[in-house]
């Protein structure tokens, strides 16, 4: 029975290895399979009721961030992005979609925490939050300057992942 | 008639009044049905581990619109599966595809199966064939050896 544990007792180890490994991820993290794909145009309306094409690149790199004025996680991650759009809004466009929202409460609540983006998708049934495979609010997609969705933040950003990823744009292009 | 018979009478003919009911009529829409189909085998992205045909989340109410909506298209399972799939990513599908990455993961269990069967089978088979021989017949001396302790068992429990 003897060399049996020399076979047995690595492999235990490594399915406690495996299994502890898997442990460690996150299980409500559903990687975008469009990082690396050219980002959707998609026609419709902003919050003013200009009709506008979301995903087209005009001069900058877009930082498209997916909110609701009925999520709780976009508020704090909302402060993250006023800063970001002092400070980077002559690198990136800041543009952001207003997911599954009343249009009163969607304009209120830019009126009242401000309102870092250079105008806001209407995405009044979620149909571009489907054609994004958005699956909760927040989620922020990076469009390089070619219309590549480059990276994805699923959650509230920080001050930090906004900056990295905007440095992100500088890396590609040069 | 006394009040309490009356009461009773009234009572009972309460019973009789009861009011009509019917089954709404369904009409069974082929392209529901197959609507639903398509839905059982995606997997909803907020639920964690249902159906988006079984979800009252918004967000799967939308994909089964898109569904239907992708159906009087004209389009095939298959195409409409991917539209999500390309989306969502290999998530969303119940059960992983057999190609490509979910290939090893229909593979593995059957190919395991084999394995240990296998090695069950070579081990229990070796186990019946290592059977003792017969026992050696013992010498006279052993016997007589057995014999003197036995008898030297008996006088010390006596």
């Amino acid at each position: 029975m003897k060399q049996w544990a020399y076979v047995l007792v690595p492999a235990l180890l490594l399915l406690l290895a495996l299994l502890s490994f898997g442990l460690t991820n996150d299980p409500r993290y559903i990687p975008s399979p469009l990082i690396g794909k050219p980002f959707p145009q998609l026609s419709g309306i902003d919050l003013n009721g200009n009709k506008v094409i979301l995903g087209k690149v005009k001069d900058r790199p877009l930082v498209i961030n997916v909110w609701a004025s009925w999520c709780a996680a976009c508020r704090t991650e909302h402060r993250s992005f006023l800063r970001g759009a002092q400070k980077y809004s002559r690198q990136v466009e800041f543009v952001g979609v207003n997911y599954k929202d009343e249009l009163l409460n969607g304009k209120r609540w830019l009126s009242t925490l401000g309102d870092p983006y250079e105008w806001s998708f209407f995405d009044n049934k979620g149909r571009a939050g489907l054609e994004l495979g958005v699956y909760g609010v927040p989620e922020t997609f990076f469009v390089n300057q070619q219309g590549v969705i480059i990276h994805k933040i699923t959650g509230p950003v920080t001050d930090a992942s906004l900056a990295d990823a905007i440095a992100m744009f500088s890396k590609g292009s040069k | 008639m006394s009040y309490p018979v009356l009461f009773i009478t009234l009572l009972l003919s309460l019973l009789s009044v009861s009011s009509f009911s019917y089954a709404d009529t369904v009409s069974e829409d082929p392209l529901e049905r197959r609507a639903l189909d398509i839905g059982k085998t995606l997997r909803c992205a907020v639920c964690q581990n249902q159906p988006i045909s079984e979800s009252n989340s918004g967000l799967a109410k939308d994909m089964m619109a898109v569904i239907k909506e992708q159906l009087q298209k004209g389009k095939s399972e298959r195409e409409i599966e991917d539209y999500f799939v390309a989306r969502y990513g290999d998530y969303v599908l119940m059960k992983p595809r057999q190609q490509g990455i979910g290939l090893p993961l229909w593979l593995i269990p059957p190919f395991l199966l084999i394995i240990i069967g296998s090695v069950a089978f070579i081990f229990l088979r070796s186990r019946t064939l290592k059977v003792p021989g017969r026992p050696k017949k013992l010498t006279d001396e052993e016997k007589a050896r057995i014999k003197k302790e036995r008898e030297k068992n008996k006088h010390d429990k006596d």
